[in-house]
C-alpha cells in the first residue's frame, strides 16, 4: 500500500499506457507514467470471482462439518445414549433406544474388505500390464474403457449386484446359504466399481518410475517379470499404497450398491452371505423414511455420518502423507 | 525382432582374428558388418570391430555417431527399443548373440552395463549389490558377496557402516561406483560403460577411472567417452566413430590407444583428436 502512494506521487498526470517512442518528444516523466498502476476491470472481476468460488467450497465444508458436529452432539448429549454403548454395543435398534454402532461398522468393514480383496490384486495386475507389458496401442484402447467403467452410475452397479451377482452366488453356493440381500454380492460389485480407480492410480505410480531403473534391471539379466515385480512395483510402492487407501476410503463411503444389495437392517454377523446394513446404507434408509427432525433417530444418523467422516478423513490423510513421501523417492 | 542366423563359423572367426592387428590377444567381442536401424533410419552401418579380452576399449567420436547404439548392441539392450533392428553379427565368445537360439536375458547376465547417469535402485546399498545375484539364483553367502564386491569396487570403506541405508543417500560418484559394484556382483565377462563419469566431478571421475584400471585385470571393459584425456588415460584400445552425410555412424579406425592418439592412420581421426572438428 505504501508503494502505491509512492508510485502515485511519481506519476505525472499523463495518460497511462503510452509506449515510449510513440511520440517523438517524450520526456522522463512520460516514461514514469508507464509505471502507473492501471485498473484492469477484467482482472479484478476474475480475482473476485475466483475468491468467491474458493470461499464457497470452504464455507460449505465448514457448514457440513458444523451440521454433522451439531446434530451428533445433540445425539451424544441425549441421556438415552452412552458413548461406551455407542462404540461397543452390538445392537442398533433406535426403536428400543439401542445405539451400538458395531453392526453397521462391521457390515461396512466386510463390504469394503471384500471390495478391496477384489480390486487390489486385479487393479494392480491390470496396472502392471498396462504400464509394463501393453503396447501403446493396447493401452490407448484399454484406458478409455476403464474410464467408461468408472463413469457408470453406482445405482447401475447396485442393480447389477442384486440381479446378477446375487443370483450367481446363490447358484454357486446354494440358495440356502446365500440370502437375497448379502454383503458378499455388494462387496464384489463394489470391487468392480473401485477397480478403475485402483488401476489408474497404480498405473500412474508405475509409469512414474524412471526407465533408467528398468534398464538397470534388464542389464543385470532380469526378465520382464522380474523387472516389473522386483524393481518397478517396489519403487512405486508408496504410490500404489496411496491408491489402495483412496480406494478403501471410496469403498467405505460407497452408498448406492450397499443400499440396494447388502441388506436393509442392521445385523451383527461375520457371514458375508447374510444380509447386513452398512453405515452408509443405514443412513440412506433412515433418511428416506419419515423422520421427525428432533427425534433421536434423526440425530443418530449424523453421529454415524461423523464416524464415516473421521474414517475417510484418516485414510485420506494417511494417503496424502504417503504420496508426499513418494514424490521424493527417486531424488 | 529380426534375428540373424549364425552365419559365421568358427573358422571364419579364427580368420578374422588373424587378420586383425590385435590377433595375438583374445577377442572378447567382435562385430561383423553390424548395422543398426531405428525404424528406417540407419544409425550405424557396417561396423567391423573387435574388443580385446581383459582390456579397456574406448569408443570415441562426435555426438550422434552411434557409440551408444553400438555399445547397447553388445548386450542386446536395443531389443528394448521397439523400433531398433540389428543386422550383421556380434560375436561373443565366438557365438553370434543375435542368433535365434540365443536368449537375450542370458546375454545380459554375461555382459553387464553401467549407465551415464547413476541409476541405483531405490533400495538399500546392500540390496543394490545383492539384487542381481539373487535373481540369478546365487547360492553362496550373500553377505560375503556384497562385501567382496564392494571392496572390489573400492566402495567398501565408505559404506560398510551404512549398508542398510538407501543407496539414494550416496553422492553421485558413490552411486556410480555402487552401480559398477552392482554390475560386477553377477560376475559378467564384459562390462559396458556409457559415459560413466560424465555426470561426475573431476575427483569422482578419477576414482572411477582408477576403478576401471583395477577391474580391467578381471574384466573386459568397453567405455564410451567424450573426454579425450579420459580415453587416453584409461584405455588400452580406442575405436573412433564418425557420421557420414546420411547421419549414419561408422567406424573410422581402431587400434592401440597410444597409436590412435599419437599416430592416427586416418586424417579424420587426427582432426577429431586435435579438436579440429566434431
Ligand atoms: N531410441 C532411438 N530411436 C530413434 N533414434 C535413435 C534412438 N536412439 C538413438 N537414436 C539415433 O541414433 C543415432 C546414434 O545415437 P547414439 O545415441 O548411439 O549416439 P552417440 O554416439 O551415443 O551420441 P552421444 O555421444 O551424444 O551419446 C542418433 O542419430 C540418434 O538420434
Ligand atoms: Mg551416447
Amino acid at each position: 500500500m505504501a508503494l502505491t502512494s509512492t508510485k502515485q506521487a511519481l506519476v505525472s498526470g499523463k495518460l497511462p499506457g503510452k509506449l515510449p517512442g510513440d511520440l517523438p518528444g517524450e520526456t522522463a516523466s512520460d516514461t514514469q507514467s508507464l509505471l502507473h498502476k492501471r485498473f484492469r476491470l477484467g482482472e479484478t472481476f476474475i480475482q473476485g470471482f475466483l475468491f468467491v468460488c474458493g470461499a464457497i467450497s470452504i464455507l460449505t465444508t465448514i457448514g457440513i462439518l458444523y451440521v454433522l458436529g451439531h446434530e451428533s452432539l445433540l445425539f451424544f448429549r441425549n441421556p438415552d445414549v452412552s458413548l461406551l454403548e455407542f462404540f461397543t454395543g452390538t445392537k442398533w435398534q433406535p426403536a428400543i433406544l439401542e445405539f451400538g454402532i458395531l453392526p453397521l461398522f462391521n457390515a461396512t468393514l466386510i463390504t469394503s474388505a471384500i471390495a478391496l480383496l477384489v480390486a487390489l490384486p486385479l487393479g494392480l495386475s491390470a496396472a502392471v500390464y498396462l504400464s509394463e507389458y501393453a503396447t501403446p496401442r493396447t493401452r490407448g484402447v484399454l484406458k478409455p474403457i476403464l474410464e467408461i467403467l468408472a463413469g457408470i452410475p453406482t445405482v447401475v452397479y447396485g442393480y447389477f449386484a442384486l440381479s446378477f451377482m446375487t443370483p450367481l452366488l446363490r447358484t454357486l453356493f446354494g440358495a440356502d446359504t446365500v440370502e437375497i440381500y448379502n454383503t458378499a454380492s455388494a462387496g464384489l460389485v463394489m470391487g468392480i466399481l473401485i477397480l478403475p480407480l485402483v488401476t489408474s492410480m497404480s498405473e500412474d505410480a508405475l509409469s512414474a518410475v524412471p526407465g533408467s531403473l528398468r534398464e538397470a534391471a534388464y542389464a543385470l539379466g532380469a526378465t520382464k517379470l522380474e523387472t516389473a515385480v522386483k524393481v518397478v512395483v517396489p519403487a512405486a510402492l508408496s504410490g500404489i499404497t496411496a491408491a489402495f487407501i483412496i480406494a478403501a476410503s471410496r469403498a467405505i463411503g460407497e452408498t448406492m450398491i450397499v443400499a440396494i444389495a447388502a441388506g436393509a437392517g442392521p445385523s451383527f454377523t461375520l457371514n458375508p452371505f447374510r444380509a447386513a446394513e452398512t453405515m452408509t446404507g443405514h443412513i440412506v434408509r433412515i433418511s428416506g423414511g419419515d423422520l421427525s427432525y428432533d427425534s433421536i433417530d434423526y440425530n443418530s444418523i449424523f453421529a454415524i455420518g461423523l464416524m464415516l467422516f473421521f474414517m475417510t478423513l484418516t485414510l485420506n490423510l494417511i494417503s496424502n502423507r504417503i504420496v508426499r513421501r513418494f514424490r521424493e523417492v527417486y531424488e | 525382432m529380426n534375428f540373424i542366423s549364425p552365419i559365421f563359423t568358427h573358422t571364419q572367426v579364427q580368420q578374422c582374428l588373424v587378420d586383425t592387428p590385435a590377433a595375438a590377444g583374445n577377442c572378447a567381442i567382435e562385430t561383423h558388418d553390424l548395422t543398426i536401424y531405428y525404424g528406417d533410419f540407419c544409425a550405424v552401418r557396417d561396423i567391423n570391430l573387435h574388443v580385446e579380452l581383459r582390456k579397456i576399449t574406448a569408443f570415441i567420436g562426435p555426438s550422434g555417431c552411434g557409440k551408444s547404439t553400438v555399445l547397447r548392441a553388445f548386450n542386446r539392450m536395443n531389443d528394448l527399443i521397439p523400433s531398433a533392428r540389428v543386422e550383421g553379427a556380434v560375436l561373443f565368445g565366438g557365438q553370434n548373440i543375435y542368433a535365434p537360439t540365443v536368449d537375450a536375458v542370458e546375454v545380459r547376465r554375461r555382459v553387464g552395463m553401467v549407465f551415464q547417469k547413476p541409476n541405483p535402485f531405490p533400495k538399500s546399498i546392500y540390496e543394490n549389490v545383492a539384487w542381481g545375484a539373487r535373481i540369478n539364483g546365487y547360492r553362496g553367502n550373500l553377505d560375503e558377496l556384497v562385501e567382496r564386491t564392494l571392496r572390489h569396487a573400492a566402495l567398501w570403506d565408505e559404506v560398510k557402516d551404512k549398508l542398510q541405508q538407501s543407496a539414494l543417500a550416496l553422492s553421485g560418484g558413490q552411486q556410480q561406483r555402487l552401480c559398477i559394484a552392482r554390475a560386477i556382483a553377477i560376475e559378467p565377462e564384459i562390462i559396458l560403460m556409457d559415459e560413466p563419469a560424465s555426470a561426475l566431478d573431476p575427483i569422482a571421475t578419477l576414482r572411477i577411472e582408477e576403478l576401471m584400471r583395477t577391474l580391467a585385470q578381471d574384466y573386459t571393459i568397453i567405455v564410451v567417452t567424450h573426454n579425450m584425456q579420459q580415453a587416453a588415460r584409461v584405455s588400452d584400445y580406442t575405436a573412433f566413430f564418425m557420421v557420414d552425410e546420411n547421419r549414419a555412424g561408422y567406424m573410422v579406425e581402431q587400434g592401440h590407444t597410444r597409436e590412435i592418439f599419437t599416430n592416427p592412420k586416418d586424417k579424420r581421426t587426427e582432426d577429431y583428436i586435435t579438436g579440429r572438428f566434431g
